[in-house]
């Protein structure tokens, strides 16, 4: 991940310097590298070996299961695998965030983009555009946590000032945590709070394009609206492929939202989406075995579906650096 | 360079390895046996003020000291535990848990059999609470703590202006419930709450359904059975008739509407009192306690939502020192008091009503309220969890989640289903035997 974090930079065009020239290395390089790579093992690598390994083990009970002794640990093969992609309930929770990701990536994407716009387009009154970063940024200050409980509170009809408001000119409010909807509300906490975040990356994408460029679009004739759509994003498109794979894989991992507001509202299972599934094996079901056997599917799919899509657009994107 | 660092990997991975696969093969911990030995205990307990009680032991212990940690709650501090067992270290010595984690600790090997110390305050409990630390075995893995015997909490002000008495039968709550909402459509007698499975098995274990059984060697499991299915269309029946609610319990929603007095009553057990005091408190001396409506007034039961015991997990060092602590917390005198008064648990030992003089404050113009209480915990009728409580409870919850949107008393039966096959299926792909 840390390669693709460092991919923001625009083109620029400069030629590239020469190759530097290759010297013998001893053992240098390594020590320098060994406190990196002690950590990565420890604390990255290791624990995904360890999932990995737990995935295919599974514990028998003999008898009532009371008492010491009563269960061991054995290899499982991939019975893990096929219990946890048979579970009912593993589909219906990739369709849920199926379409949970059609909702948000291209809304939080879509605002992001359009507030990096306009933010950039009047260069010149930096303070208007510093206050109206910052609080467009903000939200994503807030942890996931503390802003679905926030949220939470606006949702339940009974204490949410949006249902006031709605009875004040003679409507009724819909209950936003009702089966229709819920998938929206979930949706509308991730928004809110991932767009100022990506908004930032294309921002700054933006503000690495010299004025020049935009100067002798304007000497051609070209309106705010073109260079926006002709010069602007076609610059940021890196970015913007940047920002798609964060969310794709942010969708893939949703949790905190949903889980937090569960105990307020009827329509939030404990599988609502895969990793909740995970949550509720390892420690409502007490389930490691079969936790690691769904983590491990769901790490699985993230890197096919980002590096796909890296892939799939990466002729483009990415080697426009080069 | 891929290549380079591979080995190293490999190498930590593998050490990581191993020494998992070496603590989780340790054995038993040694006993100690010099009794002037000076040990130093720890207890996990999500009580609160439980460091005002164990500073009493202290003061007469010198040579065992208890040292509380607090946790966040039951949940919590079991997947805690549970953790600490399967790493081989980390666990304390003394451990609080709800009855219905007992079997899950007991059958994950986290407490240790001490019915050799503590078989001799065996008298001072109910017997059916005492069953729920001994799994109907030989074996003692903990001592009771504090009960939770279900009770009926309603506001006397709107049963009065209905005209109403406190209802004695279901049929009466029924009634009641149909009575007041007919009344004034945005009050409810109570809601039914697919987020608290807890109080649902409660309510099963009144009708007469024990969810687990032991069979020789194998377990049963009797969750869709007449008792139980019997409670859950009497529920979905007031939900379809929409005269209750169907909105979850512990909600900020929930807290305001027992608060403004739309929520008008609340099927909850002897702890309520705590909670209405913060959920509801402007609605203070409005509240009466009274017995569970029954299905049978003639043979009164009650069911529990809550409770907990207290046991020695199997890493502690000091077994028998930590037992005669939890033998004392849980049955002498002294102890009980500072439970009922600092720690604001309900004893579960017999002695409680003896310490358990005044009212809780919120109900502080009631003064039969542990007269109540004291008859309610006599008529808790026998029920058992099983291995995997868990399990039933997230099915639980799930599966009500759905059927009480729905609001059709037909899902509610359905959702039994589902709670028992998936409580089935678990407990045969653990590898435990199932009879039935």
């Amino acid at each position: 991940m840390s390669l693709i974090t460092e991919a923001a930079p625009v083109e620029v065009a400069t030629p590239k310097p020469p190759a530097p020239r290759r010297r013998k290395a001893g053992g240098t390089p390594y020590a320098f590298l060994a406190p990196a790579l002690i950590l990565f093992a420890a604390f990255l690598a290791a624990p995904i070996v360890y999932a990995g390994y737990l995935s295919l083990r599974k514990v028998k009970v003999s008898g009532l299961g009371l008492g010491s002794k009563a269960r061991t640990e054995v290899w499982a093969g991939f019975d893990n695998y096929a219990r946890s992609l048979s579970d009912p309930d593993f589909l219906p929770s990739v369709g849920r965030i199926g379409a949970y990701g059609l909702i948000v990536v291209p809304t939080m994407l879509g605002l992001a983009l359009l507030f990096a716009l306009l933010l950039d387009a009047n260069r010149t009154r930096a303070g208007i555009s510093r206050v109206a970063r910052v609080s467009i940024f903000l939200p994503y200050a807030v942890p996931a946590v503390v802003a679905s409980l926030l949220w939470g509170f606006l949702y339940l009809p009974r204490v949410s000032p949006i249902t006031d408001a709605f009875e004040a000119v003679g409507l009724t409010a819909p209950n936003l945590l009702s089966s229709d909807l819920t998938l929206w509300a979930v949706a509308n906490i991730a928004i809110w709070g991932g767009t100022g975040f990506n908004m930032i990356v294309i921002y700054t994408a933006l503000k690495a394009v010299p004025s020049s460029l935009y100067e002798s679009a304007r000497i051609d004739g070209a309106s705010e609206l073109s260079i926006a759509w002709r010069i602007k994003i076609p610059i940021v498109m890196p970015s913007l492929v940047m920002t798609f794979v964060f969310s794709l894989i942010a969708t893939l991992q949703v949790f905190a939202e949903p889980m937090t507001l569960r105990p307020l509202a009827n329509t939030i299972s404990t599988t609502w989406t895969p990793l909740m599934k995970v949550y509720r094996d390892a420690f409502a079901r007490n389930d490691l075995y079969a936790a690691a056997a769904t983590s491990v599917v769901i790490a699985l799919a993230t890197f096919i579906l980002s590096f796909g899509f890296l892939k799939l657009v990466g002729r483009r994107a990415f080697d426009q650096e080069d | 360079m891929k290549t380079t660092y591979t080995p190293l990997m490999a190498v930590l991975t593998a050490a990581v390895l191993f020494t998992g696969a070496a603590c989780s093969s340790s054995d038993s911990p040694e006993q100690a046996t010099d009794p002037d030995e000076k040990v130093s205990l720890t207890y996990w307990t999500w009580a609160p003020n439980m460091d005002e009680v164990t500073a009493a032991w202290n003061a007469k212990n010198p040579n065992i000291q208890v040292t509380v940690n607090k946790q966040d709650g039951g949940d919590p501090a079991v997947t805690k535990l549970l953790t600490a067992i399967k790493a081989g270290s980390g666990a304390p010595d003394i451990m609080q848990a709800e009855y219905q984690k007992i079997p899950t600790l007991v059958s994950s090997d986290a407490l240790a059999d001490i019915a050799g110390e503590v078989g001799s305050v065996k008298d001072r409990f109910p017997a059916g609470t005492w069953n729920g630390v001994t799994l109907g075995s030989e074996a003692v893995y903990a001592v009771p703590q504090d009960s939770g015997p279900l009770m009926f909490f309603y506001r006397s002000d709107v049963f009065e202006k209905n005209g109403l008495q406190a209802p004695k039968t279901w049929d009466d709550y029924a009634a009641a419930a149909e009575k007041i909402h007919k009344a004034n459509p945005k009050q409810y007698l109570g809601t039914f709450s697919a987020t608290d499975a807890g109080l649902f098995t409660g309510l099963a274990q009144q009708a007469g359904a024990s969810w687990w059984g032991v069979n020789g060697d194998a377990w049963s499991v009797k969750i869709d059975e007449p008792a139980t299915r019997k409670v859950a269309s009497y529920w979905g029946g007031l939900v379809e008739k929409g005269v209750i609610d169907n909105k979850p319990m512990y909600t900020p929603e929930w807290n305001a509407a027992l608060n403004d007095g739309t929520q008008v009553g609340w099927v909850s057990a002897v702890w309520a009192p705590g909670v209405l005091e913060g959920s509801a408190k402007d609605t203070k001396g409005k509240w009466k306690a009274a017995a569970m409506p029954q299905w049978d007034a003639a043979a009164p039961k009650t069911g529990a939502w809550g409770g907990s015991a207290v046991g020695v997990t199997t890493q502690s060092k000091h077994k028998k020192q930590a037992a005669q602590f939890i033998a004392w917390l849980n049955s002498d005198p002294d102890a009980l008091k500072l439970l009922a008064t600092e720690a604001n648990v309900y004893p579960a030992a017999n002695d409680a009503a003896g310490v358990l003089t005044s009212p809780p404050a919120f109900f502080s113009d009631q003064p039969d309220f542990y007269a109540i209480a004291g008859e309610a915990s006599k008529q808790l009728a026998p029920f058992t969890y099983g291995p995997n409580v868990n399990v039933a409870y997230s099915a639980f919850n799930d599966a009500f989640g759905k059927a009480a949107e729905s609001k059709k008393a037909a899902a509610f039966t359905e959702s039994l289903t589902t709670m028992q096959k998936t409580t089935v299926d678990d407990l045969k792909n653990t590898g435990f035997t199932v009879a039935g």
